[in-house]
């Protein structure tokens, strides 16, 4: 770890899992929800959020002492608004398809909390090379719960994964369908988004008892 | 007719919050008590009922492919559409301080009530959601975007008044340590979105029922003219005999 020193490592590290974004900040729930009925597509908004907060907390970092703070708020948005522009032209170029699938939710990275509260929290405070790896660390703790949430929903919901069939084929009934196995199309609909995050940090605070917020 | 259509539409099938997940941030964090619960969802309603009407009125005539032919024959080709997230959010974060400073200025009370979560509100997807989605769903005229703005409104102050008012009862429930706070609230909003999703089938049923109903009770009615004629009928030819 020669580039990295302690400090830093433990700023992409601790996003992961104890400081993670969205089970402990609850920022950027939204987007989190509505997308993560197929893995592919929590992959991508994945990686577009990572693109955006890694780069606009760069920004945001190098730009930290000539923004006048009473108008700080636009001009975050701004340079989110911007970078998001760039990634909705990039998927409409290359992934035509799913950016339909996304649709507004794209857009809505403007909005994602994740990035307006890693702004205001650390980059308008720390330095360039900090900020990135800031920006790094909690979009990649974003992205876990994501693929997470992403590919139970789809492995449960219709039996694939990235679109592959892993369970067996539901028409032919191989596999596990030839013992009565159900998909459960419960999954794919929005409230079980919900309610797999809700498991999700059930989980994670009966482990790390720290977490466990008071009553 | 439409109006009300879209009105409900926009409450209760395409609730914000249980249908789409806008603005769970705030929703989330802001829920704890009623009261408080209560100033952030009015501050919504009021954000909303003014951006969306207003980006309308950007995409109508400036962002839409077409839009600028009103400033000469060859801007009819003009496409900007792919400035719409900057001009939206900037419409947004405009009005919101412009917003702010009125209210201010002209009601102290109201201020003092909602002053911490005007600003909270520039970065609520609610607000940019309910644009996008007027955007996206085509909505043919400024009166109509006005209602689904304050439709959309409605339906997430609804949400937040649910589940705040939940929270302060659970407080008595003996809820399991790890699940506490977060935790129970994702599956209880989990559980509300779905019982909000048997509003689904409000309108479609409404259509399906309206078609048929007026025809049984026509068909009753001819069948009941039909019976009295013939009563009619039968009397008269008695009476004849």
């Amino acid at each position: 770890m020669g580039l990295l020193s302690k400090k830093d490592t433990a700023l992409i590290l601790d996003p992961l899992a104890d400081n993670n974004p969205i089970t402990i900040q609850v920022l950027g729930i939204c987007s989190a929800l509505a997308i993560t009925a197929e893995l592919k597509a929590s992959i991508v908004m994945s990686i577009s959020v990572l693109f955006v907060l890694g780069v606009g907390n760069v920004v945001i970092s190098l730009m930290r002492n000539i923004i006048p703070s009473k108008i700080r708020i636009i001009v975050q948005l701004i340079v989110v608004a911007t970078l998001v522009i760039i990634v909705d032209l990039v998927l409409k170029a290359f992934a035509y398809e799913l950016s339909k699938t996304l649709s507004v939710f794209v857009g809505l990275i403007i909005t994602n909390c994740i990035i307006m509260g890693r702004f205001e929290a650390f980059a308008l405070g720390n330095g360039p090379w900090r900020s990135f790896l800031d920006g790094i660390g909690n979009s990649l703790g974003y992205a876990a719960i994501l693929i997470i949430v992403g590919f139970f929903r789809e492995l449960l919901g219709s039996g694939t994964l990235l679109g592959i069939p892993v369970l067996g084929d539901p028409i032919e009934k191989t596999g596990l369908y030839a013992i009565g196995y159900e998909n459960n199309g419960f999954m794919l609909l929005s409230p079980m988004a919900l309610i797999v995050v809700g498991i999700i940090i059930w989980v994670q605070r009966s482990r790390n008892k720290a977490l466990i917020e008071e009553a | 007719m439409e109006h009300v259509e879209l009105f409900f539409k926009s409450v209760f099938i395409d609730n914000m919050v249980f249908a789409t997940f806008l603005g769970m941030c705030s929703y989330l964090a802001v829920s704890k008590k009623v009261s408080t619960a209560v100033g952030l969802g009015a501050a919504v309603i009021f954000v909303l009922a003014v951006t969306v009407p207003l980006n309308w009125l950007l995409d109508q005539y400036i962002l839409k492919e077409g839009a600028l032919v009103w400033l000469g024959e060859e801007f009819a080709s003009y496409d900007l559409s792919f400035l719409s997230f900057i001009m939206f959010i900037a419409t947004i974060a405009t009005m919101v301080q412009l917003v702010e400073i009125i209210v201010e200025k002209f009601s102290p009370a109201l201020y003092n009530s909602l002053g911490i979560f005007l600003p909270l509100i520039a970065v609520n997807c609610a607000i940019l959601g309910g644009s996008l989605f007027m955007q996206s769903r085509e909505i043919p005229s400024l009166g109509l975007s006005l209602t689904y703005g304050i439709g959309s409104g409605i339906g997430w102050f609804l949400a937040i008044l649910a589940i705040a008012a939940i929270r302060e009862k659970i407080r008595y429930s003996a809820v399991p340590p790890a699940l506490r706070g977060l935790g129970i609230t994702f599956i209880i909003t989990g559980l509300m979105a779905i019982g909000f999703m048997s509003f689904g089938g409000m309108l479609t049923g409404g259509d399906e029922k309206k078609e048929e109903a007026p025809k049984v009770e026509a068909q009753l009615e001819k069948e009941k003219a039909t019976e009295t004629e013939k009563e009619i009928v039968a009397v008269n030819t008695n009476t004849d005999q």
